[in-house]
C-alpha cells in the first residue's frame, strides 16, 4: 500500500474544490445548493491548510482554518438570511429574477 | 497501515459524498450528505493530528450551519423539482470547467515543490509533548489574540446582520411592552367614577 503524504491530502481538496465549483455551475438555479458548495470549497481549503501545517510542523496554518471556518459560518448565516428575505418577497428562490433587487 | 486505510475510506467518503451533494435532487439530502462531507473531513483532520480543528468542525458545521441549511430547506415552501429543471443542460459546461480546474491544479501539483527554506521561516513550530488544544490555544491566545478578537467581531456583525435581516414586526400581533407595564402609576391606571344612584356607569 502506498504511503499517504503531503500530495495525497492536497489532492483529496483538490477535488473536493472541483466537486464544488462544478456543483456552482451545475445548479445554477438553486442559490441552496449554491451556497452548499461554497462551503464545500471552503472546506477544500481548509484541508489544504490544515494538510501543511501538519506536515510542515507549522501551527499558524491551524489558526488560519479557524478563521476561515468562522468567516465561513458567518458567510453561510447571513447567505442564508438573505435568501429568506429574498423568498419572502418573491415566492421562490431561482436565481435568474436576483437583479431585481438591483437600485 | 490502519491509518492509511482510514485516510483511503474518508477520504473516498468526502469525495463521494460531496459529489451527491451537487447532484442529489433534494435538498434535505444535499444537506445530509454536506453532514457526510464534513463528518470525513473530520475524521482528516484527526488524522493529520489536528484533533481540536476536527472537533470544530463537527460542532461548528454538523452542529449549526448544517442544521441552519436544514431549517431553512425544510421551512421554505419551495418547488425544487421546477428548480431543477435544466439540470442536465448545464452538465457539460460545469464538467468542461471542473475538468480545466481539475487539469490546472494537477499542473500545478506536478511542478511544485517546497522551497528550501520552508522549514527555517515556520513561525509558530509544535512544541513536542503537548497535545493540539494546548499548543494551538498558546499560539492563538498569544500570538494572535487580536485576529481572534476580529474572528468574534465578525461574528457578532454576521448574527446581527441576520437578525436585522429576518426580522419583521407584524401589526396585529400583541407585544408585552414592560416599559409601559412599569411606568403605571395610580395617576393614569385608575379612574375615580362617582357613581349616581339608579344609573350605573354607562358608556
Amino acid at each position: 500500500m502506498i504511503e499517504v503524504g503531503l500530495g495525497h491530502y492536497l489532492a483529496v481538496a483538490a477535488i473536493l474544490f472541483t466537486i464544488g465549483v462544478f456543483g456552482i455551475f451545475v445548479n445554477r438555479k438553486n442559490v441552496i445548493i449554491i451556497l452548499m458548495s461554497v462551503e464545500l470549497i471552503l472546506l477544500s481549503v481548509n484541508i489544504n491548510l490544515v494538510a501543511f501545517s501538519a506536515f510542515l510542523g507549522d501551527l499558524v496554518g491551524q489558526v488560519f482554518a479557524l478563521f476561515v471556518l468562522t468567516v465561513a459560518a458567518a458567510e453561510a448565516a447571513v447567505g442564508l438570511a438573505i435568501l429568506v428575505v429574498y423568498f419572502r418577497n418573491r415566492g421562490d428562490i431561482s436565481v435568474e429574477g436576483v437583479n431585481m433587487m438591483k437600485g | 497501515m490502519l491509518a492509511n486505510l482510514a485516510f483511503w475510506a474518508f477520504s473516498g467518503v468526502a469525495i463521494l459524498s460531496a459529489l451527491m451533494v451537487v447532484i442529489a435532487r433534494n435538498p434535505v439530502r444535499s444537506v445530509m450528505f454536506l453532514i457526510l462531507t464534513f463528518f470525513s473531513a473530520a475524521g482528516l483532520f484527526v488524522l493529520l493530528g489536528a484533533e481540536f480543528l476536527a472537533m470544530l468542525l463537527i460542532v461548528v458545521y454538523v452542529g449549526a450551519v448544517a442544521v441552519l441549511f436544514l431549517f431553512v430547506v425544510m421551512m421554505l415552501d419551495v418547488d425544487f423539482t421546477e428548480l431543477k429543471q435544466g439540470f442536465l443542460s448545464y452538465v457539460p459546461l460545469g464538467a468542461l470547467i471542473a475538468i480545466i480546474i481539475a487539469a490546472q491544479l494537477v499542473m500545478i501539483g506536478m511542478t511544485w515543490q517546497a522551497s528550501e527554506q520552508a522549514m527555517a521561516l515556520r513561525a509558530a513550530v509544535a512544541p513536542d509533548g503537548m497535545s493540539n488544544v494546548e499548543a494551538l490555544g498558546l499560539v492563538l491566545y498569544d500570538d494572535y489574540v487580536y485576529f481572534f478578537q476580529a474572528a468574534g467581531l465578525v461574528l457578532l456583525v454576521a448574527m446581527i446582520g441576520a437578525i436585522v435581516l429576518t426580522l419583521r414586526h407584524k401589526p396585529h400581533v400583541k407585544r408585552q411592552s414592560v416599559s409601559a407595564q412599569v411606568g403605571r402609576d395610580p395617576k393614569t391606571a385608575v379612574d375615580l367614577v362617582d357613581v349616581k344612584p339608579g344609573q350605573g356607569i354607562g358608556e
